[in-house]
């Protein structure tokens, strides 16, 4: 027990530092983007290199993420999940192919955390 | 049918019904308006030239709480069409067969629409496109004949009947899109054809711009209407939005036809336009199809826009 319990507060330990971090550029290599209501939440990301992101459809209607020349994930049914590592450093506009006015954008910077002029 | 013809004078009235239970009636007729009853009325008045049916958004597959029971709602509809005194030329559905694109969602479909007993011509809406192939499937199974992503017209009953399609290669902020491609087979579709042919155009999402911010509209649904300019009875029927929408602007009528399997909110009025679960007793009204029937020699139509609700 003692161990599972161990465990679990390593993990909340961990959670908590990812939503901390996402929030501003930082280290974060795990993030979650929630579908609902339509919306990808958040809708703009700043993250390192690295980072893997993963989305989560909440709501009743299926979606999909598609980047074009990036990445397209299959459909997403209610609580279907699509993840994607991001290794090169740019700006990626995503959108849902079947709601294509549901968009969003992930900037992803060199691990190094500086992006250089302009990149914000 | 003079060339002073404003429509003014010679005005047709479009009427909507709503069914008590589960639909619209919708029939295009001539004089000035006059209520056509309830339902059964309607239906058993002799009616002139011909009549065919609009079914839409039947979402097989779909299990959440909006409907947990689609095919039933589904079966309910096609037993209203069989109710119809006037037998149907042949039914369209404006898509979204299917909620995501199984092949035995298309098959329950299939089966439960084939109890209608009638010709059925498809398009697909972009849950019927979601195979790994995009679309293939629907192609497969619906396209036979087709040109492109499944875009068709077809003649009956001297109107001409045109399926569009405008839920592939959508852009990200965009609307619905019919590309280039598919706008200049419809040009030389129409080139040459009597402007005096009445024309019925048909497409999934709403080709006409209803609410950009969801989505409820065509990026390039301006310029295929274009085209259908000099016409002088065109009638655009779509589904897409599940609700009963009409707009009339000139000689043509834009309608929108009710889901059978769940409704959506009208623009604006919720936080998107997902599913709204309504009280199971309600649910049925909010569902249903349409039949639109013709009457002949009524070439030139102007036509009132009646609201049937809110």
């Amino acid at each position: 027990m003692t161990m599972i319990k161990a465990l679990t507060r390593l993990l909340v330990a961990g959670v908590a530092a990812v939503y901390l971090h996402a929030a501003a550029p930082a280290s974060a290599e795990e993030i979650t983007v929630k579908i609902g209501n339509f919306t990808f939440g958040p809708q703009e990301l700043k993250v390192k290199a690295g980072t893997t992101i993963t989305w989560t459809n909440e709501d009743d209607i299926p979606h999909t993420v598609v980047s074009p020349n990036a990445f397209r994930s299959k459909v997403m049914d209610t609580d279907g999940k699509f993840s994607f590592t991001f290794t090169t450093p740019g700006t990626y506009k995503y959108f849902c192919s079947l709601h294509p006015h549901m968009t969003g954008t992930v900037v992803v910077e060199m691990q190094t955390g500086n992006a250089g002029p302009g990149a914000q | 049918m003079t060339e002073h013809d404003d429509g003014m004078n010679r005005r047709k009235v479009l009427e909507c019904m709503t069914w008590a239970g589960t639909g619209v009636l919708w029939t295009i007729t001539g004089g000035v308006p006059a209520s056509l009853g309830i339902i059964d009325e309607a239906v058993a008045a002799p009616v002139k030239g011909f009549a065919f049916l609009q079914i839409s958004d039947s979402h097989m597959g779909f299990d959440k709480p909006a409907n947990s029971n689609v095919k039933g709602t589904l079966e309910e509809a096609i037993a209203r069409v069989k109710t119809l005194t006037v037998k149907p030329s042949f039914m369209i559905h404006t898509g979204d067969i299917s909620h995501l694109s199984k092949p035995s969602e298309f098959d329950d479909a299939d089966q439960i629409i084939s109890h209608a007993g009638l010709n059925v011509r498809y398009v697909p809406g972009e849950h019927d496109l979601l195979d790994e192939d995009q679309g293939k499937l629907y192609l497969d199974r619906y396209g036979r004949g087709t040109k492109g992503a499944g875009w068709y017209s077809f003649d009956d009953n001297g109107v001409h009947f045109i399926g569009l399609v405008n839920v592939v290669n959508l852009k990200a902020g965009g609307l619905g899109n019919l590309g280039n491609e598919q706008l200049e087979w419809l040009e030389g579709d129409l080139k040459g054809r009597s402007a005096s042919q009445p024309i019925v155009l048909f497409a999934h999402i709403p080709l006409w711009t209803v609410y950009p911010e969801w989505g409820w509209g065509t990026e390039d649904g301006a310029r295929a209407l274009g085209y259908l300019k000099r016409f002088g009875s065109v009638t655009v029927l779509n589904g897409h939005i599940h609700q009963v929408m009409q707009k009339v602007e000139g000689n043509v009528t834009f309608h929108t036809a009710r889901s059978t399997a769940f409704p959506q909110p009208a623009p604006g009025t919720a936080p998107s336009p997902g599913p709204i679960k309504v009280p199971d007793d309600k649910l049925r009204s909010m569902l249903g199809i349409a039949n639109v029937t013709f009457k002949q020699n009524e070439q030139r139509l102007a036509i009132i826009d009646t609201p049937i609700q809110k």
